[in-house]
């Protein structure tokens, strides 16, 4: 039961760690991008829409699909479709000088229209009775287990037994978390994320270090899109089915102080709040309703600590929000 | 000149730089012609899609806002009316405080919470009071609950700077939970709330929406004074440009942070109260439709002026139904709409760049030959 729970938790908190992560990168170097969660939805349409394109051409057979293109064509079109939304918000707010939070909204209002528009559309050529698309074949090869995972017991349970993405997630966090704070690279970005104008004296090319955090970190978002229809939904997506899952991994920002590696213990913390309430004995329907808002309390109650506290170490980038024109020093 | 020959190649292609203040006619040149270019972009869109000629889209954008105008009837023109007033409001109600550079991104909860009050009122006391008396119930309760919703970040953001953009995003949650409960409690476990029959606002001349639209009208008008004539107004605008220089001046930044919310709250509080008891008479967590983002869009649009909020609003819910009229007739998913106002939005934030900024070309040798 416990362990079922956690993993649980787990799976429903990878798409948070996924965005939480993007949005790390793009916030460090000065841009608040409020429209991750348009961005995530991108991603996992874009995403169903390449498997659904592939298991189409197979004629809908699983002999006859090739697990490496199954997996690669799905993650390749998710990418695809998360950076160029992320393209045009850093156009918009880096080149064009527009305000980051009008922008980003922008952005989640026409990622989420595109997501139900394309979703609806790919549901229309089916022409299934459901209002849903089952990409199941997909799916299943996506959250392969690895072999010895049965044969271990509650450590192989918790441990080996989710989805290649869960995997990549953590990967991902650590290796932001390492680039961020040990490398040259993570140096320059933070600056620019600090100061602009300082990191621009200093040579760094600071237009091209924004439009490259927010597109790495969108592409990085559109993953937790697709995590969630293929390991989390098992492949079936339905619209607006994502919900609000984009805020959260905005708020898991917050909450994991800038820190991807932190974000992964913030992610599974969160993932286990949501699903607190099926867990619950002898919950009414009525009170699990008043459950479900507890990650967003947390949240705040994390913000309001934060900000109370005012370290040094966990503030937000300093000019974060702020667009940076050369000629204005 | 040979000298200029050696740092030619490094110069860039073009730069920007910032322009002195453009006379008003031309900005307004500039934003009318993007709307005129996403007006064409709508139907050049629409036309690809859904294989209808340029003038039969507009036909049915027109259709779908307007009806049956031309035969006579105007119900399809008021219920327009209708919603641009409660976008409008919400759109107004997040006004002072965007001035004052306090992001309110959680109209969407303070409205859903104005319409709990309002709601509740309506099943509680609508048998034992007389009808006056529950109106002005409605109206004060859910006015509070509205500012409540709308004052708990803003104490949290005067007393620690807490980050107001996701403080206020949470309470959008948390309040759409508490509906969720409400209408599970009130519903029987249904899920649905039946309409009530006490404290809907009067239909005036057999047209149901009338008390919205004149309210939201009046609001529009008192925002812009308030705004441009008041002595709040003008402490808003000063904190919104520079808190340190609203210290030296002697005004409580605290204070008028904590008012401010207090009428943003209200204000949005009033929306859901426009829409439970003017319009919906029950409740349910999609009342506002994710409409609180939107009007911060439209706050940002209409530079903060009330009466440049009406012609933004206008524009954009007739693209929002005439597109989805547009949808409907292809049978094709109405968040085409949805996709149309994005794009159109984006039009309008990417053009304030030239109305700021001029992009001035290297004058090369060539440029001078040709």
């Amino acid at each position: 039961m416990i362990i079922q729970f956690i993993c649980r938790a787990i799976l429903l908190g990878v798409p948070l760690l996924y965005g939480s992560t993007g949005e790390i990168i793009t916030e460090k170097s000065g841009h608040l991008n409020l429209g991750i969660p348009g961005i995530m939805y991108v991603g996992a349409i874009s995403g169903v829409a390449g498997s659904f394109i592939y298991e189409n051409a197979c004629g809908n057979d699983l002999a006859n699909m090739n697990p490496v293109l199954a997996v690669i064509i799905p993650f390749l079109c998710a990418i695809a479709g998360s950076v160029i939304m992320g393209l045009i918000y850093s156009f918009l707010t880096v080149s064009l000088h527009a305000n980051q939070n009008v922008t980003g909204l922008a952005i989640t209002t026409l990622g989420i229209g595109l997501g139900n528009f394309l979703g609806a559309s790919l549901i229309n050529i089916t022409e299934s009775e459901l209002p849903s698309i089952a990409l199941t074949k997909t799916s299943s090869f996506f959250s392969t287990q690895l072999p010895f995972a049965d044969k271990l017991g509650w450590f192989g349970e918790l441990f080996l037994s989710h989805d290649f993405l869960t995997y990549l997630a953590i990967v991902i966090a650590i290796i932001v978390s390492f680039v961020l704070k040990r490398t040259r690279v993570g140096l320059n970005l933070r600056s620019v994320g600090e100061n602009p104008a300082t990191a621009d004296a200093a040579g760094i090319n600071v237009i091209r270090y924004r439009y490259v955090a927010t597109c790495v970190g969108s592409a990085i978002a559109g993953l937790g899109g697709l995590q969630y229809v293929m390991a989390y939904a098992n492949g079936v997506w339905s619209n607006n089915a994502f919900g609000d899952r984009g805020w959260m991994a905005i708020a898991l920002v917050i909450f994991a102080l800038w820190n991807p590696s932190s974000a992964i213990i913030g992610s599974f913390l969160f993932g286990a709040l949501c699903n607190a309430n099926n867990y619950i004995q002898g919950l009414g329907t009525e009170t699990q309703e008043l459950f479900k808002m507890l990650p967003y309390v947390v949240t705040i109650v994390v913000l309001i600590i934060t900000s109370m506290r005012k370290k040094r170490e966990h503030q937000p980038p300093q000019s974060l929000g702020l667009p940076y024109f050369r000629e204005e020093r | 000149m040979a000298k200029s020959n050696e740092i030619k190649h490094r110069e860039p292609l073009f730069h920007v730089v910032k322009r002195d203040d453009m006379p008003q006619w031309q900005a307004w040149l500039i934003r009318c012609a993007t709307i005129l270019i996403g007006f064409l972009l709508v139907g050049i869109l629409s036309m690809a899609i859904t294989e209808e000629s340029f003038g039969d889209t507009y036909q049915i954008i027109f259709s779908g806002v307007f009806g049956r105008l031309f035969e006579g009837r105007t119900t399809m023109l008021w219920k327009y009316l209708q919603e641009i007033a409660i976008l409008l409001c919400l759109a107004l109600a997040l006004t002072p405080a965007f001035k004052m550079k306090f992001w309110n991104c959680g109209a969407e909860g303070q409205a859903l919470m104005g319409g709990l009050a309002s709601i509740f009122c309506m099943i509680n006391f609508g048998e034992k009071l007389s009808y006056p008396a529950l109106i002005i119930t409605i109206i004060v309760t859910s006015i509070i609950a509205g500012a409540v919703w709308g004052v708990i970040p803003a104490v949290f953001k005067a007393l620690f700077n807490t980050n107001e953009t996701l403080f206020t995003l949470m309470m959008n949650y948390i309040a759409t939970q508490i509906i969720a409960y409400y209408v599970y409690i009130e519903g029987g476990g249904s899920n649905v709330i039946n309409p009530v029959a006490y404290g809907n606002f009067p239909a005036v001349g057999n047209n149901d929406y009338f008390v919205n639209i004149v309210t939201v009208a009046a609001i529009t008008v008192f925002m812009y004074i308030y705004l441009k004539y008041s002595k709040q107004g003008y402490e808003i605008s000063v904190v919104g440009e520079s808190q340190n220089t609203a210290r030296y001046v002697g005004i409580n930044v605290k204070k008028v942070i904590i008012r401010t919310m207090l009428i943003s709250g209200a204000l949005c509080g009033v929306t859901g109260m426009l829409l439970v008891a003017g319009k919906d008479h029950s409740i349910n967590t999609n009342l506002v439709g994710g409409q609180g983002f939107t009007a911060i869009l439209m706050s940002w649009l209409g530079q903060f002026n009330p009466f440049i909020m009406v012609v933004m609003t206008a524009i954009v819910v007739f693209l929002r139904i005439g597109v989805a009229k547009v949808a409907d007739t292809s049978h094709l998913n109405s968040s085409f709409s949805e996709i149309i106002v994005g794009i159109v939005i984006l039009m309008l934030v990417g053009c304030e760049f030239f109305i700021h900024y001029s992009i001035k070309f290297r004058h090369s040798k060539k440029e001078v030959k040709a």
